[in-house]
């Protein structure tokens, strides 16, 4: 007995390590194509023209203008389309959920959400640009119902930001909707008829009870939508060839040809993106996590 | 009784926020469509979608991303599959951190990875401290720049691949499967593709599906590696044709619909979040 004791004594720290190769192909890949490269922009945003240690690279991310810019309209498309991609979202989960609408609605609207999120890049952009482009046929109805040319007598472009945002909106409000509709499954009918009873009006569930649950899920789906947003490269690419210079394009011609006449400064460019993409995350597992205490 | 509780029978607000999501969804298909349909002057035809299939450069294309989806669905499932069963049956420890990297996609979105890919891949491999060249710079050669390619589309799907097999795995008793097999003398690759893979083969199809909706379309890492895949293309045909590039986005929203509606198939629809925008 005190032999396989000691025994499984010996062997376990021997064990332990083998355990660990089950997994190393994983680890290998992972470090080969995902972390390696991340660190290589990490060092590279340290790094000046001669090799030397510098912060210089991120101090003047915050005083070159066009940078600043390039992240400013970021975080404004962002926004605007996680706001109202979100609130619309919310809108049209809540119809299909409580709203009181067929349920055959309810799964037509899920399987286009599906389809809709998973619908970006070349082929969203060529979409919008035949509905709303300059011969578009949103355009063309426009102007014939309202005598209005939205490109000639109103500020409308398509190649703008409100162009950009409405296109981003198609792959973002259905994300909403995929996620808010269980959440919104998830509010209990007690709660309701709690609220009733006590004599809450409509309004008042909802600003009271209802929507407080809700806001957790509803801010943290928000960010993930900003963070979806944010990354996006291929749509805005197709849609406006370059001219609208949000981050990801600015950092797309940096990686074709070093625009911005310092290597460095184009990594740490990289860098500050990751870093916004990952203050993202964190808070919206942060309010996920908020979110389950009452829902499930 | 007075017209108000009848008024609030009807969900007026909901059907107003059900249609305009309906108008949202369908108008810019419906452009598409009508736009794709009218190649030749006063006629309503499909000729835009015979040309675009026709063409030689989009068959081409058009295959090579299909190569690229399922290769990167095959190293994706070699890769994760038995890191998945091993994390489940011998190795909880590493749960967290392998969750943490399946995550990091999400942070490193496709335009920073294919930077730091090129940058890391485009000099040579030297043994360390030596001038001896171990590897060509991948980005100089095809194979290497397909293996780069698909590297970084796994790397992509690894968020979705990874939790369709996790999840695939939860509800199937990965420890006696094991205990069976093994007790019958199977050896590990046996137990690993003879049993664990026909149980998750529903999570599997639902991952690959989902890849595959990523990469057939994908566009960053394709043209900034220059590779001759179906994205790259479309975006170069909607640069000096019309017709063709909307008839291509219809049908590549109906192959996104198929994708999504098989998913929807094998799991009962609950994976379909996706997103390589």
């Amino acid at each position: 007995m005190t032999q396989t004791a000691l025994n499984s004594k010996v062997s376990l720290p021997a064990s332990d390590w083998k355990k660990w190769i089950g997994v190393s192909p994983f680890f290998l890949f992972a470090i080969l194509f995902l972390v390696l490269p991340s660190v290589r922009l990490f060092i590279g945003s340290f790094t000046d023209n001669e090799g030397q240690f510098t912060f210089a690279n991120l101090l003047q991310l915050f005083q070159e203008k066009s940078i600043l810019d390039a992240y400013w309209l970021s975080i404004r498309i962002s926004a605007a389309t996680a706001i109202g991609g979100g609130i619309f979202g919310f809108l049209l989960a809540y119809s299909v959920t409580v709203g009181g609408l067929p349920k055959p609605l309810r799964s037509a609207l899920i399987t286009f959400s599906g389809v809709a999120s998973n619908f970006a890049g070349v082929p969203l952009a060529f979409a919008f640009i035949a509905t709303l482009g300059r011969t578009g046929f949103v355009t063309a109805l426009v102007e014939n119902l309202f005598h209005v040319n939205l490109y000639k007598q109103t500020e409308f472009d398509l190649y703008s930001f409100w162009g950009l945002s409405l296109t981003y909106m198609y792959f973002q409000f259905p994300l909403m909707v995929l996620i808010m509709a269980p959440a919104l499954d998830g509010l209990k009918r007690e709660w309701r008829e709690a609220a009733e009873i006590l004599g809450a009006s409509t309004v008042q569930y909802w600003l009271r009870v209802a929507l407080p649950v809700l806001l957790p899920s509803i801010l943290g789906s928000m960010i993930l939508l900003f963070g979806n947003a944010f990354g996006a490269y291929a749509t805005a690419y197709a849609l406006t060839g370059g001219r609208l210079g949000i981050i990801t394009i600015q950092i797309g011609a940096q990686i074709r040809g070093d625009v911005l006449h310092n290597p460095g400064l184009g990594y740490a460019m990289a860098m500050g993106m990751v870093i916004i993409m990952a203050i993202s995350l964190v808070g919206y597992s942060w309010l996920q996590r908020k979110s389950e205490r009452w829902l499930r | 009784m007075n017209i108000f509780s009848r008024i609030r029978r009807i969900p007026f607000w909901s059907w107003i926020w059900f249609i305009l999501g309906a108008l949202y969804f369908i108008l810019p298909l419906y452009a598409t469509v009508n736009f794709s349909l009218r190649m030749e002057r006063g006629v309503i035809g499909f000729k835009a979608y015979a040309k675009a299939f026709e063409d030689p450069e989009f068959i081409r294309t058009f295959l090579y991303s299909n190569a690229l989806a399922l290769t990167t669905i095959i190293v994706s499932i070699i890769l994760i599959v038995p890191t998945a069963y091993w994390i489940r049956l011998r190795l909880p420890e590493a749960r967290r951190i392998v969750e943490f990297i399946t995550l990091l996609p999400f942070v490193v979105p496709a335009i920073i990875l294919v930077f730091g890919l090129i940058r890391i891949y485009s000099s040579p491999i030297n043994i360390p401290f030596t001038d001896t060249t171990l590897l060509q710079p991948l980005t100089t050669f095809e194979v290497g720049t397909d293996i780069l390619i698909v590297a970084g589309y796994v790397v992509l799907g690894l968020p979705y691949m990874y939790r369709s097999v996790d999840t695939g795995m939860r509800t199937v008793d990965v420890r006696t499967l094991t205990e069976a097999a093994q007790s019958l003398g199977a050896s590990w690759f046996t137990i690993i593709v003879r049993v664990i893979l026909p149980n998750i083969r529903a999570a599997l199809l639902s991952g690959a599906l989902l890849t595959f909706a990523i990469v057939v379309g994908e566009v960053t890492l394709a043209s900034f590696l220059g590779v001759p895949a179906f994205g790259p293309y479309l975006f170069l045909l909607g640069q000096h044709r019309a017709y063709e590039p909307a008839a291509l986005s219809f049908a590549s929203f109906l192959l996104t619909w198929v994708v999504m509606g098989l998913i929807q198939l094998f799991t009962g629809g609950q994976e379909q979040i996706a997103g390589a925008h």
